[in-house]
Parts: C-alpha cells; structure tokens; sequence
C-alpha cells in the first residue's frame, strides 16, 4: 500500500534528514529521507510525495542527474535543491535544470520552512493544473523575457540596462506579500545570490535570486510601497530593480528563455 | 683490433679537439704567425746573410786589388821570385784558400799552393767559366759576376773566389822582356779564393737564432691566446653549460656569478634574467595553481563543514522555536544560532575566495568595512594584547569600491601588524579622513608611449613598486638609460649613467631611437629643453630634459585641479620593516614570514588598491612601527 508523504528528503548525511524531518513534522508536514538517489528513485515509485528536497554531492547519483532521472521518468513533483557546496553557480545550475528553489546549506528552520511552503505551493498549483487542464493558472513571461528557473525575470531593453522581477508563479507560489526588502542603489548583484526578499503574511521570507550580475540604477519605488503590485501586474508594473548588467554574454546562458513556454 | 680502436679514439680525440673553439682559435692564429713569423724571419735571415757575403767578397776584392797592386812591380820587372814571395806571404793567411795567378792559356803561374804551379785549368772550370762561357772571353767583367761560390771538394767548407783580370798596359808590352803582344787585352787572371767557414758559422748560427726565435714567438702567441681562452672563453662557455644544464635539471635558483662585461658576460647576465624570469613564472604558475588547489580545497572544506553546521543550526532554531516559553534556554540558544550564523559567514567567505571573483564596486562606507575586518581578527589581536585606536571621521563620503576586496585588505594589513607587533602588546591605530590633494606626487602614469607607439613602461625597473618610465639618453659620446618615477611630480628617477653636465643631453626612445625631446618648447624654469612623452588618451607629460630640474607638467591632470580622496592610516608600533624590504613588501611572493605566509599578502592588496585606481604607501622605522597610507579616489 502506497504511503503518503508531503516531503522526500535525499542527502547523504542522516543529520540532515532528521533534521528536515523534525522541522518538517512541526510544521505539521509528513517527511521521509532516503540517503541516496537510488533508493529515493526506488521510494518514489512506491510512496507518493508532493515535494523532493534533495543534496546535490551524493555518492554515484548526484543532484544534478537526479533532477534529469525524474524529468525522464515523467515524476511530476517539484524539486528544491540544497547543498553545503554552496556556490552561485550551483544555484543558478539548480535552477537552470528545474529546480524550484534553491537552499544553500546550513539553513535555519525559518529558511526551510520557507521554501517548503513555496514548494508544496508550486505542488497545489501544478495538482490544479492538471487537474482542470484548459485553467488559467498563472500568468507565463512575456516572450521576449529570460527566467532564472521560475523565479526572476528579466528583460534587455534597447539602452543595454535590464528590468529585473519575479515570475506570476513565483509570487502565486507565496502566497500573500507582506513586504519586499530590497537592495540599494549601486550595489552589486550576483547571479544566483539573494537580490529581494520576500515577507508574507505567514512570516516567511522568501529569497528571490538575482536572474543577472549587475549594478543596480533603480529600485521600483512603487512597489516598495505598495508590495501587491507584484501580484497584479509581475511582467510590467510590478518590476524590482533597473540594473546594468557585467556579465550578461556569459550569464543569458544559464537562463530560460520565456518564449519555450509557450510551444 | 685493439690497436684500431685506439687509433679511432685518437681520432676521436683530435676531432673533439679540433671541434673546440680555443683550439680552433689556436690553429688558425698559430698558422698565421708561422706564416708571418717564418716569412719574416725567412727574409730577415737572407738579406743578412747578403750583407755578409756582400762583405766578404768587397773584402776579397780588396784583398785581390792590393796583392795586384803589390805585384805589379815584380810583373814589370818580371822578377818571378819577388812575386812568388809576396803571394805566399799573403796566401799565408788561414782564411785565404788559394791564392793565384793564371796566365791567358789557363796555366797557373803563381800559386801559394806550390803544387798547383803549372797546371792547366780547363776553361770551363770554376774560376773561367765566368768570362769563358760563350767561347769567346769576355774582356770586361762586372764586379758581381767576378765572384763565385764553390766548393773545392763534396764537404768541405764553401770558398769564395774573387777573379781579376790583369789588363795589358802600355808599360806591359813595352817593357824591356817583351813577354807580351800588344794585341793581348787580358794578359792573365788574379784569382783569390777565401774560405766561407766563419762566415758560414755565422750564418747558421743566425738561422738558428732566427729559428729558435721564430718558434719561441710562436709558442708564445699560441700560449697567450690559449691563456686568454682559458680565461675569457673557456671558463664562462663552461660556466654557461654547467647553468644550463642546471636549468635542465630543474635548478632555477642557478645563477652565474662574475658575468664580466664583454658578450659572453651579456650572455650570462642574459641567461641569469632568463632564469630569473622562468623562476618567477614557475613560482606563479605554481602560486596559481596553489591557490587553485587552495580553492578546491576550501570549496570542499566549506562542503564538508555545511553540513555538520547544517545539524547544529537547524536543531538549534528548531530548539529555539519550541522552547518559546523559557526565556533563559531562549538566550542560550540565540547564542547558538547566532555564532553557528557566523560560522556560516565565515565558510561563505571561504568559498568567495575560492570563486576569485571580480571586484563587485558599490558605494561603501570604509569606517564600516574595517570595523568587520576587526570584528573578524579581533580575537587575534586579543590574544596579544593589541588595543585598536579607531579616529574615525563619522562624516566620511562613500567611497566605490568592492566591499568584500577592501576588507580583505584591512584584515591582511591588521593580520600583519597584529603578527609585527607580537605577543608583547601594542598599538593599532586607524585614521580615516577625506583629503583632497594636487595631482603631483599622487597621479600615477600607467601607460607612456613614443610618437611611434612603443611602449615606454618598464616593470623590470620599479620604483617605490611602480613600473617606470624607461627612456635611453645620449649624453657627450655616453648612452645609458634614465628611469623616471612614474608619480607625476614626484621625481624619484633612476639614472642609469652619469650624466655630464656640460654636455648636450638627447632623449630617446629606447625601442626606436625617435627622440623625445620637443624642439617647439623650451623649460620656462631654465629654458633648456623639455621632453615629451605621450601618455595615450591623456595627453602629453612634459619635463625639463635637463638633470636637476624638476619642472614637470600634465596639462590634462592639471586642470582637473585638487583630486578628493578617502585616507585610511593604518598605524602600528609592532616591530617594523628593514629598509631594504620595503621597496619589496608589494612584490608576489616577498615574504619574511617564512613557511608561515604566501609572501602574497601585500601583493594581493597591492592589487586591489591598484584596481579602485587607489595608492598604498608604506613608512615604517624599525622597533617603532610601521604606517601603511591608502587612498582610494572619490
């Protein structure tokens, strides 16, 4: 008999997958770990699961070729990938390959919750999806737009800056925004690292990963104001930062561009 | 076999040998003085030997014209006695062969060889054939042709023979005897013959000496240049072979020592700079792939260490929030969590450093960035009692800069003064101002080029760590190169020669040899000729040519006008740097430190600083301390 779980944790290190467990259960979640990918292929065809949170160094079957496995065996369940090697480049090839988030270990309870309510809330809005296939669930990037996993956006605009803000899934995917906590004028972003964060109404933070390296120009003020502008209007309205990109030839590559969605 | 194999060998041997230069050199100049010594001496020998011929045979004339003029009484009066007395007499004399008187038929009449009196003598012998050759006498004989070489018997000493002919005279056929005819031209023939043996001796013995000279001189410029290729060629090509076959095996730290001036010398000094500059290179090779290890090795750490601290947090948080009710747990576990936070901060750095990324410039507060550099090594500087003074300017603009970088480089320079001043205790003390200075002695020139383009910068010859300028200068009949301090107005130049005051100075390109001085302008100082160097995309640095006058201008720095700047003074009383280290403390890989550093430290910070277009300037007195000045642009 098939058990139900909301989560499947996969790391090599037990410590990690107790702990994910606890604080999972006091979120009044079901967990269960496996500590390596084989068997968590193994539990996945048995057990049904909404959620995988799954470690990128693990012996034969790394993360990386875990995420492509599942995307060939059609499981559809999203992935959120964490790791101690925690690089902007793991985070940014995470999310390139499907990841939904990325968690850069340690975290604390706080960051994993988090996350898991964003993943267990991209699971509802996939489960709805399918189950009313012709229903309008979120609103995709415009065509011309490049994406950070299903995070942040960005659009070139003809003076060479980019316009930088977060996808109508992400933000479905967190429900109610509370507040948004930006970055400065002049500062620097890094592909991959934290550029915004998220408050909602639960408590939570979210992160949201910068989709370019650049120096930020403009903050939408707007939206620092009035934080529902993101919800309402994500692809126009609802930007966060104006920025000048650095590294843009060799960056664009690891992004997705918006108009795959649509075939 | 045996004997062919050796005789291979010797063979062997002789080509090996003849294969050497110093031989080679010997061979061709031995040749040459055999040639020129043994011509010479040749030459020297037989224009001797003439003279002294020359001298014997005037000598047997004379001899032959006074034993004629002797007997030319006796002939008158036909008194044979009297003229056979006188010839003995003469031809006693021990140097004196024969000594004869031949009448026209060839029948010897006198002789002081008694024996010979009377015989005939062929007219083809030795002493006729002179005038007897074509048949007919000859009446008149030239001097030389009168005297003749011979020898009487196969070893016997050589002979010279002196003929005289005895002409008939008036007196001759009309004296009383009628002994004969008018018609006779040639009434008889003196002959004197002189032995050649102590003439002979001479001779050989000038040959000999002639010889023995020869072959001294020659052994002498053979032994003088094998002395000098010994010396000049041999020792430095073997000195040359044994370092590059030291460099073969691996050995970089090989250098040649006493390179001496001339080519060979060039060539080693060349050969020290070449392995001097494969050292450097190896040592950044393997410097960057140290720390491209070092990197993979932290990136693993980092790994290795996120998890564990991975357990640590999330229980500790997951603690936190459960014990919500007990405030005193609470405070505990905050300190938990928030140093597990700081160990995360740390390993996040960690692998930043393993990333090397780019300066990410934004607009930061350096008071703010030292004081997490000293939040950072405060426990050290705990540790040895090192008190941090902080005079900070609170109105401080922000600077530019990459914030992570500068706070490496305050860490670094508050590590080192931290480890200058030891476990004895001291004092740090870190000043930050805004300043605005003059472009002179704070603008520094980064790129010079000639009219032709080439490149003027020189980073073998540093000044205060900078690359400088490198110009060739020509000056009287001297050329030599000048290197000016690349901080506008500062004038610390190196002077390669010495200059002559008097004499006019040229400046040149050293690549091209274009010349840099600016015939259009004079130095409105001294009025003596300026030099123009052209610093691409900021115009034309002008300087008076002329040594000791310092007159320098930038117009496009110029009227930029007072530049502002951040001053972080980092001032320590640790132990200090040596004068002679500190041109060398921004260098890669200086490091006094020994196994305990990279050396790479200051030249990391060097780096950064030059990046954000800033100054590092180190003062330091030893067993005082040591101030390092930054200033970052604004």
């Amino acid at each position: 008999m098939a058990e139900k779980y909301d989560i499947l944790i996969v790391d090599d290190e037990q410590v990690i997958i107790d702990s994910v467990i606890k604080i999972a259960s006091m979120e009044g979640f079901s967990a269960a770990g496996e500590l390596n990918a084989h068997k968590a292929l193994e539990r996945l065809q048995k057990d049904k699961f909404k959620l995988i949170v799954c470690d990128i160094m693990m012996p034969e079957i790394d993360g990386f070729q875990f995420i492509n496995e599942i995307e060939r065996r059609k499981i559809d369940i999203p992935i959120i990938i964490t790791t101690g090697y925690s690089t902007v480049e793991n985070a940014v090839q995470s999310l390139y390959q499907g990841a939904i988030g990325f968690i850069p270990k340690p975290f604390t309870t706080d960051e994993l919750v988090s996350i898991i309510h964003r993943g267990l809330n991209y699971w509802k809005l996939l489960k709805s999806r399918t189950g009313t296939k012709s229903e309008f669930v979120y609103v995709p990037c415009p065509a011309k737009y490049y994406r950070l996993g299903y995070s942040a956006w960005m659009n070139l605009d003809y003076d060479g800056t980019v316009l930088v803000g977060a996808t109508d899934l992400y933000t479905k995917t967190i429900n109610t925004i509370k507040k948004i906590s930006v970055m400065n004028i002049d500062d620097q972003t890094v592909q991959g690292q934290t550029c915004a964060w998220f408050e909602t109404e639960e408590n939570l933070t979210h992160h949201l990963l910068s989709p370019l390296s650049g120096k930020i120009i403009l903050v939408n003020e707007k939206l620092i104001s009035n934080p529902s502008l993101v919800e309402k209007d994500p692809y126009f309205e609802g930007w966060i930062y104006r920025y000048i990109p650095t590294e843009y030839e060799y960056e664009i590559k690891k992004l997705i561009p918006c108009s795959s969605d649509r075939s | 076999m045996k004997k062919l194999g050796c005789a291979f060998k010797k063979l062997w041997v002789l080509k090996t040998m003849f294969r050497k230069i110093g031989f080679k050199l010997i061979f061709i100049v031995g040749i040459t003085a055999i040639v020129i010594i043994g011509g010479y001496t040749y030459f020297n020998l037989k224009s001797e030997t003439n003279i002294l011929l020359g001298e014997v045979e005037r000598h047997a004339l004379e001899l032959s014209e006074a034993v004629k003029n002797s007997t030319r009484h006796g002939m008158m009066l036909n008194q044979r006695e009297m003229i056979h007395d006188i010839i003995n007499t003469i031809g006693k004399d021990p140097a004196i062969y024969a000594l004869r008187v031949f009448n026209k038929d060839g029948e010897i009449i006198y002789s002081n060889r008694l024996e010979d009196i009377g015989k005939m003598l062929d007219k083809y012998a030795e002493s006729c054939y002179a005038c007897h050759a074509a048949n007919k006498p000859l009446e008149k004989l030239a001097i030389n042709d009168r005297t003749r070489i011979y020898r009487s018997e196969q070893d016997s000493s050589r002979i010279l023979g002196v003929i005289n002919p005895i002409y008939n005279e008036r007196s001759c056929y009309e004296a009383e005897c009628h002994a004969h005819p008018t018609s006779a031209k040639v009434l008889g023939v003196l002959d004197v013959s002189i032995h050649l043996k102590d003439i002979d001796k001479k001779i050989g013995d000038n040959e000999m000496h002639g010889l023995i000279f020869a072959l001294i001189a020659i052994s002498a410029i053979g032994l003088i240049i094998a002395l000098f290729v010994k010396r000049w060629v041999d020792k430095p090509v073997k000195e040359l072979v044994n370092a590059t076959n030291q460099v073969g095996l691996g050995n970089l730290n090989y250098a040649i020592k006493e390179a001496g001036t001339d080519e060979l010398g060039i060539l080693a000094q060349s050969f020290n700079n070449m392995t001097k500059k494969l050292k450097d290179m190896q040592m950044q090779i393997f410097q960057s792939e140290k720390m491209a290890s070092l990197g993979q090795l932290a990136a693993g750490v980092a790994h290795e260490i996120n998890n564990p601290l991975t357990g640590v947090l999330t229980y500790s948080s997951y603690l936190l929030k459960r014990t919500k009710d007990n405030p005193e747990m609470q405070e505990d576990l905050n300190v938990i969590v928030r140093e597990t936070m700081r160990s995360r901060e740390i390993v996040k750095g960690l692998l930043d450093f393993a990333r090397q990324s780019t300066p990410k410039k934004s607009s930061i507060n350096i008071n703010e960035i030292i004081d997490r550099s000293i939040g950072v090594v405060n426990n050290q500087l705990k540790l040895n009692n090192v008190v941090v003074e902080k005079l900070y300017d609170e109105n401080l603009p922000k600077v530019t800069a990459d914030a992570n970088q500068m706070q490496q480089v305050f860490m670094n320079l508050l590590v080192n003064a931290n480890d200058s001043i030891g476990r004895n205790g001291g004092r740090i003390s870190i000043k930050t101002s805004e300043i605005s200075l003059p472009p002179e002695g704070v603008v520094t020139i980064k790129n010079a080029v000639c009219e032709k383009n080439h490149n003027l910068m020189d980073n073998e010859h540093k000044i205060e760590g900078l690359a400088s300028i490198k110009l060739k200068i020509k000056n009287g009949g001297k050329e030599g190169f000048i290197y000016l301090d690349p901080v506008y107005g500062r004038h610390k130049n190196d002077y390669g020669i010495k200059i002559d005051k008097g004499k006019p100075v040229n400046i040149v390109c050293p690549v091209c040899d274009i010349s840099l001085i600016d015939k259009n302008e004079k130095c409105p100082q001294c009025g003596e000729e300026i030099y123009k160097i052209k610093i691409p995309n900021d115009g034309y640095l002008r300087g008076c040519a002329k040594f000791n006058d310092h007159w320098q201008k930038w117009d496009i720095v110029d009227s930029s006008g007072k530049r502002k700047f951040v001053e972080i003074i980092i001032k320590d009383t640790g132990c200090g740097i040596p004068k002679e280290h500190l041109s060398k403390i921004f260098e890669p890989f200086f490091s006094t430190k020994g196994q305990k550093g990279t050396g790479l430290g200051l030249s990391v910070i060097w780096g950064i600083i030059e990046i954000h277009n800033g100054t590092i300037n180190v003062e330091s007195e030893v067993g005082k301390g040591t101030t390092f000045t930054i200033r970052l642009p604004l």
